[in-house]
């Protein structure tokens, strides 16, 4: 039977919710096409085949080697290499997480394969692949319909698919012997460095005031610390200020930065890549202020401002500061 | 120290309301400003950066259409010593494996010690060129670099992963790094800047040159066979506040002031 197989992506001995958004597709498209589901498990010692692994899909391939305790292009890129080459899976998943981006392209020249990059809807139906793709910064919407092809490979787009996926199903493990390790071009893993001490815990706050591209220089943020201030919030940014060093790489949301759950999230100049998204749409309440009417932002925002982010400032600034 | 860094000339979109062609198969350019990619700036500020303490030399190359020289003078003024321009518009609609062939063929008989690209594209953002380019060049590669640091023959590179996580990796030289924003803080380029490096010869080539075949690249090289474009529905999610500034502010206030936070 034609088969989809799902990368496992762990870390520190723990599965990566991606591993069961993919799962969720997956099961969807075996369902419809009549296909099976397998997971294939790239690790050391540190397997978490938990009964959600095993409830989710058809068959869990197990590679362990000390050299594949930790990501590394080299060895992975062999390994899946091996893996696909012996089973020919229709379409093969892997997250478009930093490891995913770091493997697929590589693996996909070395192997001939079309790769459909950083997607968020799958459609398979009688081998006709199409795919979503949110191109220009999410400002546009592309399904792209791929040439026919025995194999596909894929990455998928963190946080598109439920990772609380289905279960029902129960996945025999096989074994699979790792290669030789005979194509290695010397990358090696260090370690891991986590965040560097911060000054605010924004994950912490009831309320964040939060700025973006919009901002404009870092003169003006002044003028989002005093609004901030004037309600007690704290202030936190989306990706360019931090990248701009206007404000602390630890008060960035996002995939990156960190993920945020207030009681209100209040958005000035943020476009709202889905980066961005991933680490605020949980927030209780989420206001948000750009003149552009399409900014991504307002999708998930409950309540939208399309005006001067700078008057708003100020004018609310006052408003607060009078009470 | 000979680094080879890829750039790409993109529409800037960030402020732009963008509008797609009557077939769906592409959005209207003419009248969006053209920049070099955010991610390529970051990298070619990187080179310079690197070049400034080991010594050696730049090199930028783009492909694109002629207008593409644009990106290439802004790096050449940023501090890159020379520019190849794979002037072609059959290009267009390449998938990255093809645009990575382009670029492949232009750089494989160069010299260098390190080559760098953006991350990803702002346009299509698939995110593969670099280093689908690597695996092409059979070099050891690392992608979303946030810190490089060179040691003799090695580097040791700083990848940035998700949930403020980075990996620190060693690599040997010649290698291929694909940049992320936020590295360096890429100094500015004035006009009069770009001005300076005007007679900077650069060097152009194409797909015949390169030895690359119709068939190779554009729609007829890619994977992709059709791509409908649309714009997202606008107001799906938010209420949009109406009224004059004051009265939104207020309605604002009164929402915020709800929440029994304050």
């Amino acid at each position: 039977m034609d088969e989809i197989m799902v990368l496992a992506e762990h870390r520190g001995g723990e599965l990566r919710d991606i591993t069961f958004e993919m799962l969720t597709m997956a099961n969807r498209l075996g369902k419809e096409n009549d296909m099976v589901v397998t997971t294939l498990f790239l690790g050391h010692e540190a397997f978490d085949l938990s009964e959600r692994l095993k409830g989710a899909c058809d068959t869990i391939l197990l590679m362990e080697d000390s050299e594949l305790a930790n990501y590394n292009a080299d060895q992975y890129l062999m390994a899946m290499e091996t893996v696909i080459k012996t089973r020919n899976p229709t379409l093969t998943l892997i997250g478009h997480t930093a490891m995913g981006m770091d493997l697929a392209p590589s693996m996909a020249a070395r192997l001939s394969l079309p790769l459909a990059s950083d997607c968020v809807e799958i459609n398979l139906t009688e081998r006709r692949l199409d795919v979503l793709r949110q191109i220009y910064g999410g400002k546009i919407n592309a399904w792209l319909t791929m040439k026919p092809s025995d194999q596909y490979l894929i990455t998928v787009r963190t946080g598109s698919f439920d990772a609380e996926v289905e279960q029902g199903k129960s996945a025999d493990v096989q074994t699979v012997p790792a290669p030789s390790w005979t194509n290695i071009k010397g990358r090696q893993f260090l370690g891991y460095l986590e965040a560097a001490l911060e000054d605010v815990d924004i994950s912490a706050a009831d309320i964040l005031v939060s700025i973006g591209r919009g901002i404009g220089k870092p003169e003006n943020i002044p003028l989002a610390q005093e609004f901030a201030d004037s309600i007690g919030a704290t202030l936190s940014c989306s990706r360019p200020v931090a990248d701009e060093e206007w404000l602390p790489k630890s008060r960035q949301v996002g995939t990156s930065g960190k993920t945020v759950r207030p009681k209100i999230y209040i958005a000035f100049g943020i476009s709202g890549a889905y980066q961005h998204q991933a680490g605020m749409k949980n927030a209780d309440t989420i206001i948000a202020v750009n003149t552009d009417p399409r900014a991504p932002i307002f999708t998930i925002a409950h309540y939208g401002i399309v005006e001067d982010m700078f008057q708003v400032l100020s004018l609310l600034t006052e408003k607060f500061a009078k009470k | 120290m000979d680094i080879v860094v890829c750039v790409r000339q993109v529409p800037e979109v960030t402020d732009a309301e963008l509008e797609i062609n009557k077939d769906g198969t592409e959005i209207l350019k003419e009248d969006l400003v053209m920049d070099i990619n955010e991610w390529d700036n970051y990298a070619v500020e990187e080179a310079v950066r690197i070049k400034e303490a080991h010594g050696g030399k730049v090199t930028v190359v783009t492909l694109g259409d002629e207008d593409s020289e644009n990106a290439l003078r802004i790096s050449l003024a940023m501090g890159a010593d020379e520019a190849i321009l794979i002037n072609e518009e059959g290009f267009e609609l390449s998938d990255a494996a093809g645009i990575a062939q382009g670029i492949y063929r232009a750089v494989r008989d160069l010299s260098f010690d390190l080559l760098l690209t953006g991350a990803q594209c702002s346009d299509d953002g698939w995110a593969q060129v670099g280093v689908i380019l690597a695996e092409f060049l059979g070099l050891p590669y690392a992608s979303l670099v946030v810190g490089v640091e060179i040691n003799e023959g090695t580097m040791i590179v700083r990848r940035e992963l998700e949930s403020n996580t980075e990996e620190k990796l060693e690599i040997p030289m010649p290698a291929v790094l694909t940049i992320q924003t936020g590295i360096n803080n890429p100094r500015y380029v004035s006009i009069m800047g770009i001005q300076k490096v005007r007679k900077i010869e650069i060097r152009e080539t194409d797909s015949e040159e390169l030895g690359l075949s119709e068939e190779e690249i554009g729609l007829k090289g890619s994977s992709v066979a059709s791509q409908k474009l649309s714009l997202p529905p606008v107001g799906e999610g938010a209420e949009i506040l109406e009224g004059s500034l004051d009265e939104i502010c207020e309605k604002t206030a009164q929402i915020v002031r709800d929440k029994g936070v304050i």
